[in-house]
């Protein structure tokens, strides 16, 4: 998916450097920064990364190389209803696979994209602690188990229309 | 229990609470209200009580009632009928799959007679968001043993003499850490509590962390009085946000009672504990990929030496040790290290958490004597096979460990004997696999996450780990050859060798425990361009068994390309060239006429 490009609004800028305040401008503390503004951002757009690099001064390299080194940090906006597919051991097992592969055809996107209208956006996990509903299936925050990939039709329907 | 006659203990571990259980725990709350028992009955929220198949449990205690898969539309009835008339509610009690008899007692099912639960003590027992509730449970007492009866070296030697050993994988004795970093020059020092439980298949150290996180604390105070610091650090994943919850409320609470802060328990030490979050990287379990997480760089390891008790966290000395080896410390104290030893084998001293999933009739998280066989484990805690069908194998020890098959079942757990039939211990993940597994394709699973986790420092790691995962997917596509076979063993030992962390040196071993093990399996793959378990999509095609299918239909309504044809009635036909395997009318029909060839 092309990025595209964004321009920070003022008021954005701001609260970026907040962030960075609270933390003493300390690049010992970079990853705690991502955290917050991931929080507050839903994402990391460069534009973003650029200003932590100046705020912590240090390179956008250096930044970027963390960003993208750990996978909870994303450079994509995700979708309105994310959708979190548990591809940890127990649900691989039980045919988490199937279902993962369903959702990517049924809404034509892969594994860490977002639809075009911005919808839905597919991610996969490890193992979120509820093996005993393998498969597991997160879309928002309302956890779905033994999920067969004749589900996902309905499931998406579900929010469809939300 | 405080001033209550009646506690109501529901899940609140993630694995329940994603069934509802905060709901449930407000109707029950609303149900007392009405009938305004609010003042003698209580509603208690706790951590995991291990047994997630059967949740969300609710267990009633004084008497001790355990009521299993309870959803909020059931909490009406358990308070009029258990609470109010004082009968139990039978059908939200657990049948014994055997001998079909009601049992609603827990230490009476066989999922419990076999625990014992040190470092799972308070899962489920108490409100893991009240201090009290754990000061009732003896938390902090060990803590005060410790300050009040033992220096830091007679501490170390009751460490020591437990024989415990790490519980994070390494299976580093704990005692002996301890005393190598306070031996490291004084002057700044920190204790690390490793959180990051990378297996894909574990849950263990986010149970407890959830279920009961002053154990750790309190753990953590000891070992910093032992090793000489003053400072705790937490290392915990970001995806965890119950667990991280539940951590900053602990702390809050045993600063308010001066049991972390300056001058714990007026003993002139103190001791304080921060959090810092990882953020998805496998890699950062290992020791010092985590300590450069922590100061904010890509958590690649570095070379050992120096270790982390000699040079650590900012280049101080740094006592790093697992969440469950933590846990399980304060009882070391309380009742004695002769206790802990007495418990376990000749090497390993002990119990064990591990969270047992996969084809299995309980899935849940247990705790075991070391040595207990996995035959016990399988058979009498996990209830057998799933669905009656055959075992096949166990895995254990996530991407660094094997598979272990039924000529291992007698096997005692412990760190050397698991290593000796060709796996190991790992953190605590246990994963069962039956008839309906792909050896090829499991190994397969576990190189595609070592590839995405791989963190790209050492190139046998990888480019190594890159080519093997494209091997197995040559074989699982049925364009395997037996050169192939040889290669992935040639190149696994290679990787093995000259990587440099934990990581690389064990990202092979699910190949070659699978090669060993199953090497017909992979033969078939590669020869036969057969999968027996139907799980490689382009070995084998679903079809449908004219005789069987009786036309129901149910097929066509669930196939999402319409490859499905036939009349009603009519036996149904699947168009091989539109079918894209999804397997979705296999477990829809209800005949058993839909065949895997
Ligand atoms: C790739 C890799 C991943 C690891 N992941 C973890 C982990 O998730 N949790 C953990 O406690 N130890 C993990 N370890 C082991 C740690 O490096 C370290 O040995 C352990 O935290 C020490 O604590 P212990 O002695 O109490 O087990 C991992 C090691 C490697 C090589
Ligand atoms: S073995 Fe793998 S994970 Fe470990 S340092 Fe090398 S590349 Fe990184
Ligand atoms: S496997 Fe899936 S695509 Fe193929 S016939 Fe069955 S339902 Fe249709
Ligand atoms: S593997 Fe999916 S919840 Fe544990």
């Amino acid at each position: 998916m092309a990025t595209t490009e964004i321009v920070l609004k003022e008021k954005q800028v701001q609260q970026i450097k907040d962030i960075c305040k609270q933390f003493n401008n300390e690049s010992g503390e970079l990853i705690n920064v991502l955290h917050k503004t991931q929080s507050l951002f839903g994402y990391l757009p460069s534009e973003v990364q650029v200003v932590i690099a100046q705020e912590l001064n240090m390179s956008l390299a250096k930044v970027f190389g963390v960003v993208t080194f750990y996978s909870y940090f994303t450079m994509t906006p995700r979708g309105e209803h994310p959708i979190d597919v548990c591809m940890g051991t127990a649900c691989y097992v039980r045919g988490a696979e199937k279902v993962l592969e369903e959702f990517k055809r049924q809404l034509k996107i892969e594994v860490g994209e977002t639809t075009l209208d911005g919808k839905f956006s597919i991610n996969s996990l490890r193992c979120v602690g509820a093996c005993g509903l393998a498969p597991v299936v997160i879309v928002g925050d309302k956890t779905y188990g033994a999920v067969t990939s004749a589900d996902v039709k309905n499931i998406l329907k579900e929010y469809e229309n939300k | 229990m405080g001033n209550y006659k009646t506690e109501i203990l529901i899940c609140g571990g993630s694995g329940c609470k994603a069934s509802q259980t905060v709901l449930t725990a407000k109707l029950l709350r609303e149900v007392l209200e009405e009938n305004n028992l609010s003042s003698e009955v209580q509603v208690v929220m706790t951590g995991c009580f291990g047994f997630c198949e059967k949740g969300p449990i609710v267990k009633i205690m004084p008497d001790n009632t355990f009521y299993v898969k309870v959803k909020p539309e059931d909490a009406r009835e358990l308070i009029e009928e258990h609470i109010i008339k004082g009968k139990k509610v039978n059908r939200l009690l657990y049948v014994d799959p055997k001998t079909k008899e009601i049992i609603s007692d827990s230490k009476h099912m066989g999922f419990y007679k076999k625990q014992n639960r040190i470092a799972l003590r308070n899962c489920g027992v108490i409100d893991p968001e009240n201090i009290d509730e754990a000061i009732a449970r003896n938390a902090y007492t060990a803590l005060g043993k410790v300050l009040n009866e033992m220096t830091p070296e007679v501490a170390i030697d009751v460490m020591k003499k437990s024989g415990m050993r790490g519980r994070g994988g390494g299976g580093f004795p704990t005692g002996m850490k301890w005393d190598i970093t306070s031996k490291s020059p004084a002057g700044q020092k920190y204790v690390v509590c490793n959180a990051d439980e990378g297996d894909p298949g574990a849950f263990m150290d986010r149970s407890i962390l959830e279920g009961d996180p002053h154990s750790v604390l309190e753990a953590m105070a000891i070992c910093g009085y032992c090793i000489g610091a003053d400072t705790g650090l937490i290392y915990i994943r970001a995806e965890y946000p119950l667990a991280i919850e539940r951590l900053k409320i602990a702390i809050k609470q045993a600063r308010e009672k001066g049991l972390l802060g300056n001058d714990i328990l007026g003993k002139g030490f103190s001791f304080d504990v921060e959090l810092k979050y990882g953020a998805g990287a496998f890699v950062c379990g290992e020791e010092t990929a985590l300590i450069s997480s922590m100061e904010g760089l890509r958590g690649e390891p570095t070379f050992k030496p120096p270790f982390p008790s000699v040079e650590g966290y900012l280049g101080k000395p740094t006592n790093v040790n697992n969440v469950e080896t933590f846990a399980s410390i304060p009882e070391i104290f309380n009742k004695g290290a002769e206790w802990f030893a007495s418990i376990g084998n000749e090497k390993s001293k002990g119990t064990k958490v591990f969270a047992l999933a996969g084809k299995i009739n309980n899935v849940g998280l247990i705790e075991v004597p070391m040595g207990t066989t996995l035959r016990e484990v399988i058979y009498e805690i996990g209830g057998g096979i799933k669905d009656g069908k055959k075992f096949k194998a166990v895995q254990t020890g996530g991407p660094s460990g094997g598979c272990l098959t039924s000529k291992d079942l007698d096997t005692p757990i412990d760190y050397d004997n698991l290593i000796a039939a060709g796996s190991m211990m790992g953190s605590g993940g246990m994963i069962v696999l039956d008839e309906d597994d792909c050896m090829v394709s499991i190994a397969k699973f576990y190189l595609e996450f070592t590839v995405e986790e791989s963190c790209g420092k050492c190139s046998p790691c990888r480019i190594g780990n890159k080519r093997l995962h494209e091997i197995l997917e040559k074989i699982c596509k049925g364009n395997g050859t037996l050169e192939d076979l040889e290669q992935l063993r040639n190149l696994s030992k290679v990787i093995k060798d000259t990587s440099l962390c934990g990581l690389g040196q064990t990202s092979p071993n699910p190949i070659l425990s699978t090669l060993d093990n199953f090497y017909d399996e992979y033969l078939e793959h590669v020869h036969d361009k057969k999968c027996r378990a139907g799980v490689c999509k382009s070995l084998m095609k679903y079809v449908i068994e004219p005789d069987t299918c009786i036309g129901c239909t149910a097929c066509v309504r669930v196939c999402p390309v319409d490859a499905i044809s036939g009349e009603k009635k009519m036996s149904h036909l699947i168009n091989q060239a539109t079918c894209i395997k999804c397997g979705a009318c296999y477990d829809k029909c209800k005949f058993n006429a839909i065949l895997i060839k």
